[in-house]
């Protein structure tokens, strides 16, 4: 008997069973098939995208932001890692006394910090930022739930308020707000990046995937100041504004060789690395965003206009006779009447009729063409953010009167640093260069303005000028010949002029037989009883012009004789 | 041919532990990498602390008041100054 012929074998089931059977295995192979087209084919994005999730994990890279140093590579400005802490108030279930010791090192109070974490219809609430990494590990070490930290920057300023209005500040996510921060921002600014990695189980990095992007630091910002003659200026400048009880004042120390600002500061100042003293009028940069009436100090420009077109030499008498010029209403006075002055004496005793004597002699647009040539009512662009422009009026619209006032300074405005820079044209033989905030390896190529003996012979006008019998004896310092020019204005207010406040300034070069330095000092309202710009203003330029020509090196052209104190009656008050 | 399956099969077996090796190895360098990455980091964040702490502590103003208070020292009387000239040629001199 066959095998398969044994009756046991004989199938006791109707057919029906195993049709049904197969029918069953059938469908559940179509099921699964089904299943595995929608999974590999339908869904498969998705599915991949959720596989990854598991182990790849896109990093964020932070770009550093760029420091800025000044011209010897001392670090002015430094970012550096701090921790913000941050919350998920709904999984932070703190019983008190714990409340109490996170508020005790967070230095936050304890009401304000119950109200951030009570408000959980928020995911996300910060508690603090930018706090120091050593609190951080602190609050770490408290391990609560539901706290957590981030890593972010905080910008370190540790010239604090020495360098504040150049330097400026950074908001708290790291964009530049004020000054250099703000004006060189793109480039200090780094590009966050990320890259894509496998983890592994323990967490490391295995490898990594496509898709990074890669993070770029910001560039390092050199800057043109010298930080050992930015602290002697702003040092010097406080002294004089605290001695003068003035509401503020500022300084600019320019190269005159390169047209590098050495150093610029103003005041009132502030502390940039104290975010809540960063407001109001003390953060603004007054040496180059406002404008003043500079007085006596533009004389010297009328002076060598007059001298270049060939009108006048420096020995040419004016009759200033007596004492005061009426032009129409207006009447100009000098302080000390004289009965005729040679032009050298003019700038030497800073005449007002003088001066406007010269000026109504010059053609307005010659005029007009010289402030326009040194650069007044232009931006001295130094990429400062808000720099003044000034103001000086075209012209066509200037009546004689005008053109007086403004020989000698009144009815044109320019900021500090405008007039510095107009004063490298005495250091500089007659040519203008261009100022700059970042240092400069190459000097740059001056602009012609006026003829390397007219700037010869105002130099040595200007060098009477700071001797006794000029205007400002208090500018000498021992060992170097100087050369300046005081200015004394009364101050605008209300579209007329203040009797009682003045802006006292000083603009003054040295050594005078190779100049190297320009300094410009004003100050502001000074209030303790002295108000001419030789007496406030002249004192600081000597005592900063002294200190940076010891700094930088440079050779005395004068005997080393002690300078005397002036005896009041050899120096000359000048003219409001 | 049962012969060379087998030695193929050897050999297989020998490429698929080089494989695993070397992946092993190229992950622990990778690692490494990464740590000394991280390293250098850091060490740049410490550099720029740094940087911070040498020029908070070499303020000039803190520098002056130092030398003044503690060691007593003052700027030298111009008198007693001399100027020396220096036999360089002038372009060295130059500014």
């Amino acid at each position: 008997m066959r095998f398969a012929d044994s009756p046991v074998l004989a199938p006791t089931f109707p057919p029906w069973r195993s049709r049904f059977v197969v029918g069953l295995l059938a469908v559940a192979f179509g099921t699964l098939v089904g299943r595995a087209l929608y999974l590999q084919g339908w869904n498969r994005d998705f599915l991949q995208a959720k596989g990854e999730s598991r182990y790849s994990r896109t990093l964020e890279i932070p770009g550093n932001r760029g420091r800025i140093f000044d011209r010897n590579g001392e670090a002015l400005a430094v970012s550096t890692p701090v921790k913000s802490i941050w919350a998920i108030p709904e999984d932070v279930a703190l019983p008190t006394r714990e409340l109490d010791r996170l508020a005790q090192v967070l230095e936050l109070p304890r009401d304000e910090l119950r109200r951030r974490l009570g408000d959980t219809a928020r995911d996300f609430v910060y508690l603090k930022r930018q706090v120091p990494p050593e609190i951080a590990d602190r609050v770490a070490a408290l391990r609560i739930a539901g706290i957590h930290q981030s890593k972010e920057y905080r910008r370190y300023y540790p010239a604090s308020e020495t360098m504040a209005h150049v330097l400026g500040f950074t908001d708290v996510d790291g964009t530049g707000q004020e000054g250099i921060e703000l004006a060189f921002e793109a480039q200090l600014a780094g590009r966050a990046g990320s890259r894509r990695v496998i983890r592994d189980r323990l967490g490391q990095i295995v490898e990594d995937m496509e898709g990074a992007r890669e993070a770029r630091d910001g560039a390092d910002v050199t800057l043109a100041l010298d930080s050992r003659i930015q602290n002697l200026a702003y040092v010097e400048l406080k002294r004089a504004v605290e001695a003068n009880r003035a509401k503020g004042g500022g300084i600019v120390v320019v190269d005159a060789a390169t047209g590098e600002v050495l150093a610029l500061a103003n005041l009132p100042s502030y502390n940039p690395n104290n975010s809540a003293r960063r407001v109001g009028g003390q953060v603004r940069n007054r040496a180059v965003t406002d404008a003043f009436e500079p007085g006596s100090t533009l004389k010297p420009f009328t002076v060598a206009l007059a001298l270049e077109t060939g009108r006048v030499s420096p020995y040419t008498t004016i009759q200033v006779a007596p004492g005061s010029l009426t032009i129409g209403p207006a009447t100009i006075r000098d302080a000390h009447p004289e009965k005729a002055l040679t032009v050298e004496q003019v700038i030497q005793k800073s005449s007002n009729v003088g001066a406007a004597k010269i000026a109504l002699a010059l053609p307005p647009e010659t005029m007009w063409g010289l402030f326009d040539g040194i650069g007044f009512g232009a931006a001295p662009r130094l990429g400062f953010p808000g720099e003044a422009v000034g103001k000086v009026r075209p012209y066509k619209t200037w009546r004689p009167v005008e053109q007086a006032t403004m020989s000698y300074g009144h009815g044109i405005a320019v900021s500090l640093v405008q007039l510095a820079r107009a004063y490298t044209l005495f250091a500089r033989d007659g040519d203008l260069v261009p100022l700059s905030l970042l240092r400069v390896d190459s000097p740059p190529a001056g602009k012609p303005v006026v003829s390397k003996q007219t700037a010869e012979l105002v130099r040595h006008m200007l060098e009477l000028a700071a001797q006794p019998g000029g205007t400002a004896p208090r500018a000498r310092i021992m060992g170097y010949r100087v050369a300046g020019k005081t200015g004394t204005a009364h101050k605008q207010e209300h579209g007329g002029y203040a009797a009682d406040k003045y802006h006292s300034s000083f603009v003054g070069l040295a050594p005078a037989s190779r100049p190297r330095l320009v300094i410009a000092v004003m100050i502001d309202e000074p209030a303790a009883g002295q108000h001419y710009g030789g007496i406030v203003a002249a004192p600081v330029f000597a005592q900063v012009m002294a200190g940076a020509l010891r700094i930088l090196g440079i050779a005395p052209d004068a005997p080393m004789k002690p300078i005397e104190i002036t005896p009041s009656a050899l120096e000359v008050r000048e003219s409001v | 041919m049962t012969r060379l399956t087998l030695c193929l099969l050897v050999l297989l077996a020998v490429c698929a532990l080089g494989l695993v090796t070397s992946q092993h190895h190229a992950r622990k360098l990778f690692a490494e990498l990464e740590r000394e990455q991280a390293r250098a980091k850091s060490l740049e964040v410490e550099y720029g602390q740094l940087q911070l702490e040498q020029s908070t502590w070499a303020m000039h103003a803190r520098v002056e008041r130092l030398a003044r208070e503690r060691l007593r020292m003052r700027p030298p009387e111009p008198q007693r100054m001399q100027v020396l000239e220096t036999p360089s040629p002038p372009e060295v001199a130059s500014r």
